[in-house]
């Protein structure tokens, strides 16, 4: 009885540190936390609310793309979204895609097709620096999985824009923001006034909601297996409940005379 | 679960413990499947090579008569805009002498009869069959000719002679307008 | 029998067959069918075999992965993104492979508790321990090279922390670094060279895994109480009782891993190997996986770059030889309640390891790791040893198959500890 409770013990105690590993492994002692956004993405069951997906990719084509990047998607992963082909054509052939060599050895333009990449803002690195005060605006393909507190971190990002508190000076060409290490970043607010972006369904444009929704779709963007994974993963939970169930008896069959 | 195995199994322990190793077993096999499947699939061409580029093709300096090889899926596809002459030997050849008959009007495009558009494999063993430059051989039907190990192919890219089993692959295509077909 | 071949018992004439030319079926039955196993097994005894399935869902879905993966600074991180959204199952594939090495090394870890606690290490089992202790370090080794394979920011500095300790060498440091880089610093050709490593390692792996079974089989196995089976009444045959056991531990440990894969695929990871690698931006906290912390606080602990490097080899090297260290006649800790208490006071000390490893170099974290880092050492150094000796340990049962002592009176002529029964 001893011994299976301190095996209990150890086990518990090994789970509960294996639990708090996050927290060990991100060394982040003076972050301040996030607001509580409840993405219906988020837990065991969790969903892409596909209405915001769209609204979300309005909010990066018309705001974010100017200066940041979703190289690693291509234009056909839009289909997911709920975007019919003929949409996702469109907003493919908005964009001039550099291609060639042609017959005559010259590399030319021509529109983007649903099998393209995304097309980046600049050209390389240092363009993007050149034209954003040496800053490097990243790219957004991974972004949620790349920042502590994922989805909510964006969100916050975007709305936690105010007046630096009295005593801090900001450096020339920065912003301050609450939820940013540090809290001066290179990049003004991107999410000015309600309306900003024109929403296709009936869903009021605030600033919070476009928000909201631009940080749901940089969640889809960098995990469009997610939806795929956490369904698959239920099945097999229950699945190995299951198994765990008939082998623990098939164990307990063959000892049963042994003990 | 007791319930159902005392109405399904006679009583006999034995018996039941058989069932229960059987369920168990049958469990493990399902595992064993799904774990198997996706490094199977994973295999399988991925969705970026599935998401078929289109190529554009200019057909407007290909003149009556000649024809040009493009790349598509990494293929080569013979664009053959051809004269009349061709046209009628395809038209008139007998059906039943064919290993894989086909109608010259189902392998080209109604109004658009000049030109065959065909995949430039052979179907036997996978060389390109010679045809394209007007110093190639074309084989007896006046079509291609392919030197590995002797099909000839007629003016409709069908198989005439020789060890390949099937026509030319026919790819898919359309007119974009007069002078451009997109392919794929 | 004709021509030296194998005298078979195997029914099946294919198999038969096959058998008397190279009996790999009587050496299945052998070893793994009727082989004596201690009856008494505690769970703690399935986490071998854990490890051995562990190693090949790494080495299968790190075939696949490598099917699609591009050793190339401007190609990695793209290649293993394409992997996740391109690749049919290519997430699952990804997220199968990382996750895998956390559980490999918590499977490890648990694994070398129940040798810590019920003295699997001590005779005559010393190179069965020392030939794990090298499965310990060709896992690391394996893992660190793996970790770079994404290209992300911590896999690039990750990786130029941990070759630059090199550097501390006296005369031959900067060399070593130079030779393993390839070039003056972490890029492709270090890369590549991972990754081809990477690739060798476990196959390597797999070689000193059999020769660890192996010896165990020459040796048996070890058990709860420590003492050496005397006959068939305390032993059971492998199969079917051990297999039905482990088949139940496996699917806990499914469990675990689907739990990991499917709803916290980057809960063991870092945020910043999501950014592509920057040979100019340094992140603000460099940490390895979380099961290299310990060691990594104990670098860290020592002021002297030297000292940090040769003090945390040598928290390995002091494992291999633990088997020499530990004086005591006695095996397993249930019987050793003095020694028992240090011995989860040294998990105590592993876990703040751990904890301070994550930690940036700054105070508490500092002091803390050196404590903890003083009585990891201590404990093997000093305080085995000299308990060993000292210790007064429970009186040990007679037998396995009589473990608990009848009745009151005397104890049995022999009942005290011993020496170390012979098998």
């Amino acid at each position: 009885m001893m011994r299976s409770l301190k095996s209990l013990a150890l086990a518990a105690g090994l789970l509960a540190g294996f639990g708090a590993a996050p927290v060990w492994a991100a060394g982040d002692h003076s972050a301040p936390k996030l607001p509580e956004v409840n993405f219906p993405f988020e837990g065991m069951f969790g969903h892409y609310d596909y209405g915001a997906l769209q609204r979300g990719f309005g909010v990066y084509k018309q705001v974010c793309s100017n200066c940041h990047g979703l190289r690693l998607l291509s234009y056909r992963d839009l289909r997911q979204v709920g975007f019919s082909a003929a949409q996702v054509a469109a907003v493919a052939s908005t964009v001039q895609v550099q291609d060639g060599p042609n017959d005559d050895g010259q590399m030319y333009e021509r529109a983007g097709r649903a099998s393209d990449r995304f097309k980046s803002p600049f050209a390389n690195e240092k363009a993007a620096r050149a034209a954003n005060n040496g800053a490097l605006p990243p790219d957004l393909s991974v972004i949620s999985k790349a920042r502590e507190g994922g989805a909510s971190y964006i969100y916050a990002l975007l709305t936690g824009y105010v007046d630096p508190p009295a005593g801090v000076t900001l450096m020339p060409g920065m912003n301050y923001n609450t939820y940013y290490p540090g809290h001066q970043i290179g990049m003004a607010a991107p999410l000015t006034s309600d309306g900003q972006v024109e929403y296709a369904d009936r869903t009021k444009p605030t600033v919070d909601q476009m928000a909201r929704d631009v940080a749901s779709f940089l969640a889809w963007a960098a995990e469009p297996e997610m939806e795929e994974r956490k369904s698959m993963g239920v099945k097999i939970l229950i699945f190995l409940a299951v198994l765990g169930g008939l082998a623990y008896s098939v164990k307990r069959k063959i000892w049963a005379h042994v003990h | 679960m007791a319930d159902t195995v005392a109405q399904v199994a006679p009583a006999s322990g034995e018996t039941r413990r058989d069932f229960l190793n059987l369920v168990t077993a049958s469990f493990v096999g399902v595992g064993v499947g799904a774990i198997a499947w996706p490094f199977i699939a994973s295999m399988n061409p991925a969705k970026d090579v599935l998401a078929l580029s289109t190529t554009d093709v200019d057909i407007g300096p290909i003149a009556n008569g000649s024809a040009i090889t493009v790349m598509w899926q990494g293929k080569p596809i013979f664009v053959r805009n051809r004269t009349t002459k061709e046209i009628e030997e395809a038209r008139s050849a007998p059906l039943a002498d064919m290993r894989d008959p086909q109608t010259d009007q189902s392998r080209v495009k109604a109004g658009k009869d000049n030109w065959l558009v065909v995949v430039g494999i052979c179907t036997h063993l996978g060389c390109v069959p010679l045809g394209q430059k007007p110093t190639d051989p074309r084989g007896e039907y006046g079509g291609w000719f392919c030197p590995c190990h002797g099909s000839h192919y007629d003016t409709s890219g069908r198989i005439r002679k020789g060890p390949a089993p099937l026509d030319l692959a026919i790819p898919p295509y359309a007119f974009t307008n007069d002078k451009q077909i997109k392919i794929g | 029998m004709a021509s030296g071949l194998h005298k078979s018992d195997i029914a099946n004439p294919v198999l038969n067959w096959i058998d008397q030319r190279l009996p790999v079926f009587t050496m299945m039955q052998k070893e793994y069918g009727t082989f004596p196993t201690p009856r008494n097994f505690n769970y703690f005894w399935n986490f071998g075999a854990l490890a051995m399935i562990n190693l090949l869902i790494m080495i299968a879905t790190g075939i696949f992965l490598s099917m699609h993966y591009t050793a190339n600074t401007a190609l990695a991180f793209d290649s293993v993104e394409r992997i996740m959204r391109d690749v049919n199952f290519g997430w699952l594939l990804r997220y199968v492979h990382a996750n895998g090495a956390s559980m490999f090394f918590i499977v490890v870890y648990i694994h070398i508790w129940r040798g810590l606690y019920y003295g699997s290490y001590k005779k005559p089992r010393e190179l069965l321990w020392m030939l794990g202790v090298t499965i310990f370090l060709l896992m690391m080794a394996t893992a660190f090279m793996g970790y770079v394979l994404p290209w992300g920011q911590m896999s690039f500095w990750g990786a130029t922390v941990i070759t630059n300790l090199f550097s501390a060498f006296p005369i031959v440091g900067e060399y070593i670094v130079t030779w393993l880089w390839g070039g003056f610093s972490v890029d492709n050709a270090t890369l590549n060279r991972f990754f081809s490593l990477h690739y060798l390692l476990p196959f390597v792996i797999f070689g000193v895994v059999f020769l660890h079974v192996a010896a165990l089989h020459i040796t048996g196995s070890n058990n709860p109480l420590g003492i050496e089976p005397k006959g068939p009444q305390d032993t059971l045959p492998f199969h079917p009782y051990y297999t039905a056991k482990d088949s139940v531990g496996m699917v806990v440990y499914f469990a675990v891993f689907a739990a990991l894969v499917f709803f916290f695929p980057n809960m063991l990871g870092h945020p910043d190997n999501y950014i592509p690698a920057n040979p100019l931006v340094t992140p603000a906290h460099i940490v390895p996986e979380w099961y290299f912390l310990p060691f990594y606080a104990i670098l860290r602990a020592v002021p002297d770059k030297l000292g940090g490097v040769l003090l945390m080899f040598g928290s390995i090297a002091v494992l291999f030889v633990l088997p020499w260290l530990d004086t005591s006649p006695v095996r397993s800790m249930r019987f050793r309640p003095v020694a028992r208490i240090f011995l989860f006071t040294w998990l105590a000390s592993f876990f703040v390891l751990l904890y301070c490893g994550g930690k940036p170099a700054e105070e508490p974290y500092v002091t803390l790791s050196r404590v903890a880092a003083a009585y990891y050492f201590l404990y093997f150094l000093v305080i085995l040893p000299l308990l060993g000796r000292l210790e007064r340990p429970l009186p040990l049962p007679e037998s396995i198959a009589r473990p608990v002592l009848r009745g009151g009176g005397p104890l049995p002529a022999g009942a005290f500890a011993k020496p170390m029964e012979k098998a």
